[in-house]
């Protein structure tokens, strides 16, 4: 990329300025491509935070209109948009906040079909899905072209980060869930609730995750999963490993592209 | 061996929404069933019938995955901390 022009070195001086960093660094992430799977509550402040920082090409994916019961926490969205594409009212929004950044919308749903072409074209994938399926699905992909994937889940008052790398000895997401729970074991966030602040949390370590990867900088959370507790007040981190029998990744694996 | 098991915000419905609990056991399979004794039906949440545990819930001791361990016969010492983390998968 050239040189930043005057204005993108105002609007970036405070990563400019920052150590291992610059405008080396910041150059490095308007030249990325970033592809965030959801929308919803931890795809929201995600892809708010990846557009600020000049991400220059952010992929959505999303097959939900927006809902009111979402803006309690999908602060990406407006209220006027209710009934919408939630990627329509998120790329409007992030336009409005930076126009380096070039949106690209895919209102479908993410399938062991599409996935494929879906995650070739970017170079980190975060996870702002909301059910285990779509997660395999992308861990599959991801595992299959070498792309980060950065995870983050949520429920209630508790939230939890990851990424995978799929470096060699690294674990995968289905290494940590071999198998989905039966239909009814996770009840849907409609029913349990889900407070406000968790998904801002876990979101935010999310996009920590993709700077410091697309920077090349800083130690990630590979091999280890953040656990947050709202009401506790607690940040705890537990050890991951890769497991030897995994069906994806593991010695015995097919070709693992399921 | 005292040992207090954490239990995650999913399954705290049917602990009477109990966030931790002290046990008495020398192997993790042992503290789980004295958590099943105190309340009945939670075992059946965590494990499976053959009771190995379900491959979408994960035990750790300390910080360290039961799996890599010796799964539910992993020895437990005075003072270990039981956590229970079941898959969770909002966004």
């Amino acid at each position: 990329m050239d040189r930043l022009s005057k204005e993108q070195r105002q609007r970036y001086a405070r990563h400019i300025a920052l150590p291992n960093f610059g405008e080396k660094g910041q150059r490095k992430i308007l030249e990325s491509r970033v592809l965030c799977v959801g929308v919803g509550g931890l795809g929201s402040p995600v892809v708010l935070y990846l557009a600020g920082a000049g991400v220059g090409t952010l992929g959505i994916a999303d097959s939900d209109v927006l809902e009111l019961p979402n803006l309690q926490r999908q602060v990406v969205h407006s209220s006027g948009d209710v009934g919408k594409p939630k990627v329509e009212t998120a790329k409007k929004r992030l336009r409005e906040l930076n126009p380096d950044v070039t949106v690209e919308t895919f209102h479908e749903r993410v399938t062991a079909e599409n996935v494929h072409n879906l995650v070739a074209d970017y170079d980190v994938v975060v996870d702002g899905c909301d059910n285990p399926e779509t997660r395999y699905v992308l861990n599959a992909a991801c595992y299959s072209a070498k792309k980060p994937f950065v995870h983050g889940s949520i429920f209630r008052y508790e939230g939890r980060a990851t990424t995978f790398t799929y470096d060699p000895g690294t674990p995968c997401y289905r290494c940590i869930y071999p198998s989905s729970p039966p239909p009814g074991f996770l009840p849907s966030g409609a029913e349990a609730g889900i407070a406000s602040p968790v998904p801002g949390l876990i979101g935010m370590i999310q996009v920590a995750e993709v700077l410091k990867l697309l920077l090349g900088e800083g130690d990630l959370l590979v091999g280890r999963m953040v656990l947050y507790d709202m009401l506790a007040m607690t940040f705890r981190e537990v050890r991951i490993a890769k497991d030897p029998g995994c069906s994806l990744c593991g010695k015995e694996a097919g070709a693992g592209l399921s | 061996m005292a040992v207090t098991i954490r239990i995650p915000h999913l399954l705290r419905e049917l602990t009477e929404g109990k966030d931790a609990l002290s046990v008495d056991a020398s192997t993790a399979g042992e503290a789980l069933e004295r958590l099943e004794e105190r309340y009945p039906g939670i075992r059946a949440r965590i494990c499976r019938k053959d009771a190995s545990l379900q491959g979408f819930v994960n035990l750790y001791v300390n910080d360290e995955d039961v799996r890599f361990l010796d799964r539910l016969n992993t020895p437990l010492k005075e003072g270990d901390v039981l956590t229970i983390l079941p898959m969770i998968a909002g966004g």
